[in-house]
């Protein structure tokens, strides 16, 4: 088969996939809303009782979205950190990316932005600062002639990590107690319907991430040859190291800022979709887009599920899935982790 | 006829930290030149830390003299993009790098990016290329298989398909049969007398076999302490006095039984018979 028809072949089926686990989510939820009212309301009919309107299209819908984009987002940022670092277990969360981005959202809501349009642009700036900063200290930590050991940049991700969480314990133990409520259940990474506009511009950063890696698809093909028979083939590997990681910083500030720090999307779904479709990431990075947003959906789904009427947060879902995953690599794919 | 490649009198040091921090040696280039003609093969021999891999990494534009230039084809490698480089010189590196998930086809089309960088996926003519540089060295039943899971000897010539669709002009090759055995290095040297003679492609190659490089190359360089000692053919380069000035050891250089070319050996220290026994 032709590699683009290839493509087409991926993004339609999973995007079919992905509309129906979307439809799926609309139905389930603590409301208790009958079946029958969640599709008058989807056809657009009157109904006597106005609150499945309102728990149907206000709460459930834009909570879809923003598991959707959150998750496809992870995953991206993840795909692309592996191929440019050749390291499976490079990802946000292990690389103190998501801690960096959550600085800066702690810090932006220190100065009192909360979740109007304006306030969330402001929030994704932060944040998108605070990664920027983290991942440069891990790469400027981890960094050695001829390139990324994998030791050295795992205990560079953890290490930065732990500097930026102790760094937010201290911000939170300066806001007052009424906030605070808030704040920890945002750090624990729950996906929290987003109003039309805010999502807009959660939407606009990812997309404007998602193209700044995939453009250079075929250039991270070529860097698995290593930075200098990719240099040697005609590619421009810091050029494309910068694009990478600004694409990347983007996707994981956007994520912090809307949803809060979820870990190890950006591991299980990139190395899931590798099982089946091989490591080309011009197929690679759209499939985990979308792929991603059928897991954090899932997930998402089942975490305002199986405790209901009480919620679990997605991110403590997705870490309870991870964190043996990332133990399963570590184990598995130990001639990587040689220096 | 213009070279194909050329260093005139090209010089290169390696910035001071970058020195210290890689290696204690500096692997400097003083005042080399060298031209390799079209149908060409050079071979560029010398001691550890002489400059061998520093001078074929200026042929690919990886390193950059800090004095001199480098011409392709008579013109200016400095102002060409680096993809328009890659069409003109192919690198082939020693080994596959470890845990590489592609196959052998995917590897292969990669040689085809220079020529169009911009494309997003191969064209049916990079295809055809690929299919044919593979059937140049013999891996096509090879085309589907996972690269990290083929042999030493498999695995360079798989390196060899992918600088081969690259369609240059010339090969670099540093040390190609440093991991092989004897079958395969007696392969990988009539390989790559076969593309000479029938494509009348250039090669460029460092290799440490004195032996090898003089049955295989036109022309030798010899380097030492970033400089030429000696340069010509292997009848003039491989002699007793160069070779011991530069390598800094005992040598004897006789005639291959065989081919009656000449051949080095070294001499080795005879264990000095001790006063306890």
């Amino acid at each position: 088969m032709k590699p683009g028809a290839r493509l087409a072949l991926i993004v339609g089926g999973l995007s079919c996939a992905l509309l129906a686990v979307a439809m799926g989510a609309l139905f389930v939820g603590s409301a208790g809303v009958p079946p029958g009212s969640v599709l008058a309301v989807l056809l657009g009919r009157e109904l006597p009782e106005p609150v499945a309107r309102v728990v149907v299209l206000d709460l459930r819908l834009p909570r879809i979205a923003v598991a959707a984009l959150a998750g496809g987002a992870l995953a991206v940022a993840g795909a692309g950190l592996q191929a440019l670092t050749r390291n499976p277990l490079a990802e946000p969360s292990v690389l103190g990316v998501s801690s960096g981005a959550a600085f800066g959202v702690v810090t932006g809501q220190l100065f009192g932005l909360g979740t109007g349009l304006l306030d969330s642009l402001g929030l994704t700036v932060f944040a998108f600062a605070g990664a920027f900063v983290a991942g440069g200290a891990v790469y400027l930590i981890a960094a050695r002639a001829g390139g990324l050991p994998v030791h050295s940049l795992l205990l560079a991700g953890v290490i930065v990590g732990i500097f930026f969480s102790s760094a937010i314990t201290v911000l939170i133990s300066l806001v007052d107690t009424n906030r605070l409520g808030g704040i920890i259940q945002w750090l624990l990474g729950n996906v929290v319907p987003v109003a039309p506009g805010a999502l807009a511009v959660f939407t606009g950063v990812a997309a404007i991430g998602f193209a700044l890696i995939f453009a250079d698809a075929r250039r991270l093909n070529l860097l698995a040859l290593g930075e200098d028979a990719a240099q040697e083939l005609g590619v421009n590997a810091v050029a494309v190291k910068r694009r990478l990681f600004a694409g990347a910083a983007l996707l994981v500030s956007a994520v912090v800022a809307f949803a809060g720090p979820i870990g190890f999307v950006g591991l299980i779904v990139p190395h899931a979709a590798r099982m089946l479709l091989g490591p080309d990431n011009r197929l690679l990075l759209p499939a985990v887009a979308l792929g991603g947003g059928v897991f954090l959906l899932i997930a998402d789904t089942l975490a305002r599920n199986v405790v209901a009427p009480a919620e679990l947060s997605v991110g403590v879902l997705t870490s309870f899935c991870g964190a043996p995953f990332f133990v399963y690599l570590l184990r598995t794919r130990a001639t990587l982790a040689a220096p | 006829m213009t070279a194909v490649a050329e260093l005139r009198s090209v010089g290169f040091e390696y910035p001071a930290a970058q020195a210290s921090s890689r290696t204690r040696e500096p692997f400097s280039l003083r005042e080399v030149s060298l031209a390799v003609e079209p149908g060409e093969i050079v071979g560029v021999i010398g001691p550890n830390a002489s400059g061998k891999t520093t001078l074929i990494r200026l042929f690919s534009g990886l390193l950059r003299p800090t004095r001199g230039e480098v011409l392709l084809e008579g013109q200016p490698l400095a102002r060409m993009t680096r993809a328009a480089v890659a069409t003109r010189v192919g690198v082939v590196p020693q080994d596959v790098p470890r845990d590489f998930p592609y196959t052998v086809e995917e590897l292969v089309l990669m040689g085809r990016f220079p020529h169009a960088p911009r494309r997003f996926f191969e064209s049916v003519e990079d295809r055809r290329v690929a299919w044919e540089a593979m059937g140049q060295v013999g891996v096509r039943g090879l085309a589907g298989e996972r690269c990290d899971r083929l042999s030493g000897g498999e695995r360079q010539r798989v390196m060899l398909a992918r600088a081969l669709a690259q369609e240059p002009r010339l090969l670099v090759l540093d040390e190609p049969t440093a991991h092989l055995d004897l079958r395969y290095q007696v392969e990988c040297v009539e390989l790559l007398r076969r593309l000479n003679a029938e494509q009348g492609l250039s090669v460029v190659l460092v290799s440490h076999d004195l032996d090898l490089a003089g049955h295989l190359c036109h022309r030798l360089l010899l380097l030492s302490e970033g400089r030429a000692a000696r340069q010509g053919d292997p009848e003039f380069v491989l002699e007793t006095a160069a070779l011991q000035a530069a390598y800094g050891c005992a040598v004897a250089v006789d005639r291959h039984p065989v081919s009656g070319r000449r051949s080095v050996h070294v001499v080795w220290p005879e264990p000095q018979t001790t006063k306890g026994r």
